[in-house]
């Protein structure tokens, strides 16, 4: 809150409070320039995934062909039964466990727990790694049965077209992701920042990109696997 | 955490003072450096499309005569143009030049906030530069595909530089988004978070409040031409169908299936029209600063021109089917993007009123950049108003693909934004360099653009009522049109080939003064805001010396009665001048008293 505000004494409710709060000199928002950048470019970012969405819904109306019947096609063999979802199920659930150890590591950051945060950033890459493996062994098992970007034997061609631009796209941010931990954990262990005054705000930005990748996840599921 | 240590920690940026040739001029973190590369870049690839757009003019003025033009080479330069001026020059320039050179400065802070990330735009900006420039070299060509690229036939047999050209114009295009996204994160944390004391944000000047906006607008609209980009390539290499329907390329089958080519149609415009405004709301900014300045008053309704800007960037979001009007989408569609088309105009009408009325009464100096900014009112008038005219959907689709629209678009987003680049150089030119450039040369160069424009693209408005297509490459024997139509358009490739020469002026002019000019006063306008009063002139690495300033007004304080200058720079307190005709606004007031 602005000191232009308190000259008042108690906040002014509603909306006023609001545009003075906006209007203050210096800044905006309370928070350091490196978190800002990065809400930022998260929005940017959710664009480029709400397009890719929007596009497979489009092509997905606009196609001749039958879909393929996602429970069916991304089914796994469990002690001879096909499950449907099986490998996306534990795919999501490891990804969301990930956003909590990842939320743990951006407490433990606060504390300055240096050798917690660490362990807690490169369970949340190593979680983050394996979600990046099961897709690989997805894409295989799917390329393996015939499954091509131009085409498919279940039905209609878009269906490969858009699983693998979007979660090829989703991949990379993922991959990224977990490069980018792994450089602030270490960066934590060996004191890095510790040299930088001891800020540990790093730790919350990368956190907030990790998030936001779990978060477009779900949506990708939703929409993806689950319509 | 508290905001008041977060403010008090100044500025959390690392000052590397560069010390070679090489740090502080090619690999410089500094933004004054990053915008005159971004600029020279920007006008570099600009000439290119100036040359192209001469090309065209030559084929369409005097069919058969030059034979080195071909229709495919007719329909490559098209594309290259189109594409070089909205996206390599335009965005560029405004963003990446102005952009990069005004926000620090008129915001009152030492650079912009990643100073590393800002360097890196501009050296992926100049890769995706170089990626376009290849592209002309490669076997084939360029591609010919008309700026928007439709599919199918930006990527079928038949159409020009379909193999190479098109991939590498796509892997350009999502370069320069890469460029564009590490810049603009850059221009809108650094306008929100690292202003100087006292500048609220009813208080930056407008050049800043467009450029920010138009940032804002980049951002959100981009990703919508990168995914597009994606999806384009994949159909192109990978024969996905995204855009793709089924469909017979002469009498064979590519092998395509399903795909939605409206679907691009969507995505280019939900980008291309926000794109338009990209380009127009930082020359709102700019003009609304060079008018007040030239005129030594006020700009007229400060908190309107922003809201204007704000309304404007909003609702550019909501209008982008007007371009598709003739692609067969659901002709309720029509109805409601003509709606909020003809709505745009209220906020942009509200600013064309008050750039007049700022006019109004003025003490106007006839300086170079006051001409070039009144002239844009004109020609943005003019653009704006047959924009009225394509708006509305009966009236669009027998006008649609015509010259009027090339003539419209050409007036509004074209010549518009361009005198204002004009104008915003030579304004900004005694800044940058330290040197003025010859005043009697440079109302030259503007009386002869600016009436050759008109010679140009007032006749333009005539073809398009004729019915004379765009994008053609000859008439041919076109039963309907008369024979003057052909007497008009060499008549307009004599004033455009005028234009393109009187151009020389400009550059003659700027590398005289760069040679021989003599140097200028640090604020030879007796302007008000920041970026005038650096204590040393041009502003060095770092801008503000020792101290950062501290602002006490708004950037609008000219003609103030009881104060002898008939300006007062942003940076003087109450103490020391009236208190001035700041827009009101209660914390404004109160933050004045606070930082005395």
């Amino acid at each position: 809150m602005s000191e232009a505000v308190l000259e008042h004494g108690a906040k002014t409710p509603g909306r006023e409070a609001l545009v003075e709060d906006w209007s203050r000199d210096k800044q905006v928002f309370g928070v350091p320039w490196g978190k800002a950048m990065m809400w930022i470019f998260l929005l940017s970012d959710t664009f480029i995934f709400s397009c890719f969405l929007v596009g497979y819904m489009m092509v997905r109306i606009s196609t001749t062909d039958p879909w393929p019947n996602p429970s069916e096609v991304f089914a796994l063999d469990a002690f001879g039964v096909p499950v449907p979802l099986l490998l996306i199920a534990i795919m999501t659930f490891i990804l969301i466990t990930s956003s909590g150890t990842m939320a743990l590591a951006v407490n433990m950051g606060y504390r300055k727990d240096r050798k917690k945060t660490f362990w807690l950033m490169v369970a949340t890459a190593v979680l983050g790694a394996s979600f990046v493996g099961m897709q690989a062994f997805e894409w295989t098992k799917l390329i393996s049965e015939g499954v091509r970007p131009w085409g498919n034997p279940f039905g209609a061609a878009q269906f490969g077209s858009s699983f693998f631009m979007i979660t090829g796209f989703h991949g990379m941010h993922v991959t990224a992701g977990v490069i980018y931990l792994l450089v602030v954990a270490f960066r934590v262990k060996n004191g890095f920042y510790e040299r930088r005054g001891g800020n540990y705000e790093i730790v919350e930005i990368a956190g907030l990109y990790w998030h936001f990748v779990d978060l477009v996840w779900v949506f990708i599921f939703a929409f993806f696997y689950l319509w | 955490m508290s905001y008041v240590a977060i403010a008090d920690r100044d500025h959390e940026q690392e000052h590397h003072d560069p010390q070679t040739f090489i740090t502080k001029y090619i690999w410089s973190q500094d933004h004054k450096v990053i915008a005159v590369q971004y600029g020279l870049t920007a006008i570099f690839v600009g000439l290119i499309a100036l040359g192209l757009s001469a090309m065209m003019r030559l084929q369409l003025g005097f069919p058969d005569e030059f034979t080195f033009i071909n229709p495919e080479n007719y329909y490559q330069f098209i594309t290259m143009h189109g594409m070089i001026m909205v996206i390599y020059l335009l965005t560029a320039l405004f963003l990446g030049g102005f952009g990069n050179y005004l926000i620090p400065l008129m915001v009152g802070s030492r650079d912009m906030v990643f100073p590393y990330l800002n360097m890196l735009s501009y050296w992926v900006y100049l890769l995706s530069v170089i990626i376009l420039v290849v592209s002309f070299f490669v076997p084939g060509g360029s591609t010919g595909a008309g700026w928007t690229l439709y599919p199918p036939q930006a990527i079928m047999a038949g159409t020009p530089g379909v193999d190479l050209g098109i991939i590498l114009m796509l892997v350009s295009l999502a370069v320069f988004i890469v460029a564009f996204t590490m810049g603009g994160l850059n221009y809108i944390t650094t306008v929100l978070q690292a202003r100087c004391k006292g500048m609220t944000l009813m208080r930056m000047p407008l050049s800043v409040w467009g450029i920010f906006t138009a940032t804002v607008l980049g951002l959100l609209a981009f990703p919508a031409l990168l995914v597009s980009a994606i999806m384009m390539l994949l159909d192109k290499t990978l024969m996905t169908s995204f855009f793709m329907p089924a469909i017979s390329s002469m009498g064979t089958d590519p092998g395509y299936t399903g795909g939605s080519p409206i679907l691009f149609q969507h995505l280019f415009w939900f980008f291309g029209h926000p794109e338009v405004y990209i380009v127009a709301l930082p020359a709102f900014g700019i003009v609304s600063d060079l008018l007040s300045t030239h005129a030594r008053k006020n700009i007229f309704g400060y908190r309107m021109m922003v809201w204007a800007i704000i309304a404007i960037g909003g609702l550019s979001f909501v209008v982008w089917a007007h371009h598709m009007y003739v692609s067969g989408m659901n002709p309720y569609f029509g109805f409601f993007f003509a709606t909020t088309t003809l709505i745009i105009a209220v906020p942009t009408a509200i600013k064309v009123y008050n750039w007049v009325l700022t006019l109004w009464e003025g003490n106007i100096h006839l300086r170079v950049p006051m001409l070039f900014a009144i002239g844009f009112i004109f020609t943005f008038i003019h653009g704006g108003l047959t924009g009225l005219f394509l708006g509305n959907v009966t009236i669009d689709l027998p006008l649609s693909d015509t010259y009027f629209v090339v003539a419209h678009f050409h007036m509004v987003m074209g010549v518009s934004p361009i005198l204002v680049v004009f104008g915003a150089i030579y304004h900004w030119w005694p800044k940058i360099t330290g040197k003025m450039y010859n005043e009697t040369l440079g109302k030259w160069h503007f009386w002869m653009t600016f009436l050759g424009t008109y010679a140009i693209y007032l006749p333009m408005h005539y073809l398009g009522f004729a019915g004379v297509p765009r994008r053609y490459f000859a008439m041919g024997n076109t039963e309907f049109l008369p024979e003057s139509a052909q007497d008009l358009n060499a008549a307009i490739t004599i004033s455009a080939l005028f234009v393109a020469c009187t151009q020389i002026l400009f550059f003659a002019n700027m590398i005289w003064s760069l040679w021989k000019g003599p140097k200028s006063d640090p604020n030879p306008w007796d302007a008000t805001t920041l970026e005038w009063q650096t204590p040393d002139h041009p502003p060095k690495h770092g801008n503000w010396g020792h101290e950062l300033p501290v602002v006490h007004r708004w950037a609008y304080d000219y003609s103030v009665p009881g104060h002898e200058e008939d300006f007062i720079p942003q940076n003087v307190s109450a103490d020391d001048a009236p208190a001035g005709r700041e827009h009101g606004g209660e914390h404004a007031i109160v933050a004045t008293k606070e930082h005395k």
